[in-house]
Parts: C-alpha cells; structure tokens; sequence
C-alpha cells in the first residue's frame, strides 16, 4: 500500500510492521511524532505490545535493555540531547549484545539550544559499538527498520536507523508500506543469544575480571578484554550480513542494491562528494546540474557508517581524482568524522589515492540551498589547488 | 529457524559475560580480603550442639564461600571478607580478623 505521509509516520510504520513487543521512549523534538504514531498503533489495537512511557531517555533505553534481556524485540528512538542522556545505556547495550532497534532523528546538540538538524548526536555515539545505517528518504526509512531487527537479531548488535531531523521526520513523502505476510515472513522471530530464564538464574554483565577465569563448571569463562574483541569482530562480519540482509529484501520487496554506499552517476565520475543522510540525494540534483556543464562529477552515500565498509570504500573511490566529503557534523577539534574515516580508509589503498577536502555545512539547520551545493562542487571540481588539511565550514554568514 | 541460520547465528555473540551462583565465579576474590571471618567453634551453634541449626552465616553469605555443615566452613580461596556472617551471626561467633595480624599469627 502507498501512502503519503512523514518520515517518522514511516518509521512508525515500520515498527509496527516488525511486530516490536517493548516499546519505551521518551518524547523529543523532532522525534516526538514517531513515539506518539506508536502508542496509537498500541492504544488502538493495532500492534500487541508493550508501550512504557518512562521518564527520560535513560530510562527508555534501560527498560529496552531489560525486556531485549528477557527476549523481547524492543524499540526506542530519540534525538540530540535525549541520545546524550541515555549515552551510558547506549554503550551498555552493544557490550550486553542485545538486539534492540533505535531511530535517531538526527538533530543538532545543545550548547546553545537547538532544535534543528545537523548529525552531530547520532555521530557522538560512533564508538558505542552500535550499527549505525543513515536514510535518504521515506522508503529507506521504513525498509532499513524492518531490515535493522533481522540484522540486529542475526548479529545480536544493536543497531540505530538515522535520519534527518524535520528534512525527512516532519516532511510528507510518498512510501509504499510493505505486505504484512511478506514481512512476517522476512522477519521471523529468532531466539535471542541468551536471555534470562528463571529456570536457569544467571548473572548477566557484571564484574568481568581482567583476565579469564575458570567458571563453576570449570571451564574457562572470558575476560572483559575477549568481550570487547568478540564485539568488534562481529561487528566487522555484520558488514557481510548487511550485504546478505539487503539481497535478501530486495528479493522479496524489490527495492535496495546499495546497502553500504549508495551512488549515483559515479561509475565515470572524477569526482565524487561523499556525505550521510539525505544530504546526498540533494547532492544529486547539483550533480545533474554541473553534469550538464561536462563535469564528471557523481555522489555517494555512506548508509553504513559503523561498522565502516573500508573495503567498499577503497573499492569505490581509490581511482577517483579528487574526493568531496560533506559533512553535518566533526570530531571537534580535528575534522569531520567521516573524512577521517575516509582518509583512513584509503591511505590503506595500494597505488594511487585520490586527493580529499573536507566540507562542513548545515550544522544546527542551517540552510543548505541546492546553488551553494553547486558552487561548492564546481569548485571543488575545477580548483587546480591541492585541498588543504582544514575542514572549510561553507554558508558561515559572519 | 532453518539450519543455515541457525549456524550463521552460532558465529555471533561468541562471548558475552555471564556468570552463574556458585563459588568463585568473579574469579578468585579472596584475594581482595583485608580482613577474614574467624569462628569460635566453643560459641558456634551447630558446633556446640553436634547438629544442623543455626547456619545464618550461610544464610547470608553473598558468595556463597560457607558451607551448610556441621561446624560450617568458609572456603577463603574465593571469601572476599565482607563481615556480613560476622555481623548476622546470633552469638558472635565469628570475628573479623585483620589479614596482616593473620600474616604476623601464621610466620609466628
């Protein structure tokens, strides 16, 4: 069925459509009309689950944690401050290894107050040891949700959907809401990795020694350091299950392909702009207008920012001339985060390496009009100057 | 689930951190112990009278380290020396002995 409506509603949607049995959250803007569509869709009948309010974001989080603990596929979302307030629950989460879905409606983080998009939030929580999969529109959203719990159930790692804050939330877009049946069987219920049972107490979590220690069976029960590796490796093979999970959907749904950069008009471009979230597909109208001009010039989105698809990366970009990376956020300090990924990733690239600058825009909301995109990239494009080191903030007014 | 998934599953989550009741599962933590609970078997109540009763040391030890026997015995391999048998104990028959002046007491 299509509809017409917002992006959270899409979400929401999507939540529905996964058979979500714990829902908590916290209301904030510009999250707030998705938790409210939920305890609709759970007032009304329409989803049997459990929907508890609570009273913040730690919360939220804290009783996802309990009730994914206890094998319930749980969900919550927030945005900007509300990420930073549950933040210890958010590292809590991907260290118990729970498979627990969150949206992040991407917005700008306080001091000063903002309510506006950027993706500084969701970017802070990077090294939490969460997937992190950023939307470029509508469909995206209600496809990468339903496609985030069978990935976070299949690698028992949560993941966070992304995407921007009123550019896509509050702005009503045409999706199509896929088929109940087909979805139930897409998403079965999987038995959790562990999960509490009474029959059987355990501790779950707690003090974890440095060394490995022999349990009460006698055998020899990991350290927190085995742990922590066993996170990080299993994050890096999810990279292959994202690649799996999105053939799998395409297959039933007919939609996806690009599940870890998506790219448009890049196959003979020279230049590429890099950049999350629905930015790129603004990016592509500026693309098509210097394209026109008889600049080899292409876009790429990044929609699976953690684990980092390096891989994928070098492959699609080491050959190119110059790299373009825009960005809605930075590791204050330094650059912007993703370009250091990028930078990273392709220094690792044997035989040549293309050159890279690094854009800030947009951050706090403001506005990111299509002309300056254009200006930016023909700039960039025809400059003959090597890029300096320094990120350059475009659309600065003072 | 079929089996193919079922085996892909396996690969994932290979350690979490997971303990069960019982002695010893956060390691070896009588080593954390700066003082240890020491029974007087003349006051202890299953000792005295030759018979099960009593046992709210066992009752109580959140480490399970003291054994429901008569007398009861506190395994000090894993005892972190918390002094709560000391403190619950109806006839104060456990005290709470400092492990340097048990050092000194043991090289004479």
């Amino acid at each position: 069925m299509h509809i017409i409506d917002s992006g959270n509603t899409a979400a929401a949607n999507g939540v529905k459509l996964a058979r979500a049995e714990v829902i908590a959250a916290y209301p904030i803007t510009p999250q707030t009309p998705l938790t409210e569509k939920l305890s609709e869709f759970v007032d009304g009948g329409e989803m049997d689950a459990q929907y508890i309010p609570v009273e913040s974001e730690h919360s939220a989080l804290a009783v996802c944690i309990a009730a994914s603990s206890a094998g319930a596929r749980a969900f919550t979302a927030t945005s900007a401050n509300g990420l930073l307030y549950m933040s210890e629950q958010v590292h809590w989460a991907a260290g118990a290894r729970l498979p627990i879905v969150m949206c992040v409606v991407n917005r700008g983080i306080g001091a000063p107050w903002t309510v506006w998009n950027d993706h500084q939030d969701a970017i802070s929580q990077r090294d939490s040891g969460w997937i992190q999969i950023y939307c470029c529109d509508h469909q995206q959203i209600i496809d990468t949700v339903i496609q985030a719990f069978k990935l976070a159930e299949t690698v028992s790692i949560p993941v966070m959907v992304c995407y921007d804050g009123y550019i896509l939330s509050h702005t009503y877009m045409p999706f199509e809401i896929p088929d109940k049946g087909r979805v139930d069987a897409f998403l079965p219920r999987i038995s959790p990795e562990y999960r509490l049972d009474p029959e059987n107490p355990v501790n779950l979590n707690t003090v974890t020694l440095p060394d490995i220690r022999l349990d009460i069976h006698g055998k020899t029960a990991p350290g927190y350091m085995e742990i922590r590796h066993n996170l990080h490796t299993d994050l890096r093979s999810s990279i292959s299950v994202v690649e799996e999970i999105d053939a799998g959907f395409k297959k039933n749904f007919g939609r996806g392909g690009n599940p870890l950069i998506e790219p448009y008009r890049c196959d003979d471009a020279e230049f590429v702009a890099i950049c999350l979230g629905s930015l790129s597909y603004q990016l592509r109208l500026a693309v098509d207008k210097l394209r026109n001009d008889g600049i080899p010039v292409g876009v790429a989105g990044i929609r699976l920012y953690r684990p980092f698809p390096d891989q994928a990366v070098r492959e699609a970009f080491s050959s190119k001339k110059r790299l373009i990376v825009i960005e809605k956020a930075l590791s204050y300090g330094n650059q912007g985060a993703l370009c250091g990924d990028i930078r990273a990733a392709l220094y690792a690239a044997t035989g040549s390496r293309p050159d890279i600058s690094n854009y800030i825009i947009g951050i706090g909301g403001r506005e990111i009009q299509t002309n300056m995109l254009v200006d930016l990239l023909e700039k960039a494009c025809t400059g003959t100057e090597k890029p300096g080191t320094e990120a350059e903030w475009i659309g600065l007014r003072m | 689930m079929d089996k193919k998934q079922a085996d892909k599953k396996r690969e994932f989550a290979r350690f979490i951190s997971k303990s069960e009741p019982g002695p010893g599962d956060g390691g070896r933590t009588g080593s954390w112990r700066v003082a240890r609970p020491v029974i007087d078997l003349e006051k202890c109540i299953p000792a005295k009278k030759g018979r099960p009763a009593c046992f709210k040391c066992w009752a109580f030890c959140p480490d399970g380290v003291v054994t429901k026997t008569v007398p009861p015995e506190i395994d000090y391999e894993y005892c972190k020396g918390c002094g709560i048998c000391a403190s619950e104990c109806p006839v104060c028959a456990i005290t709470m002995m400092a492990e340097t002046d048990f050092a000194k007491k043991k090289a004479g």
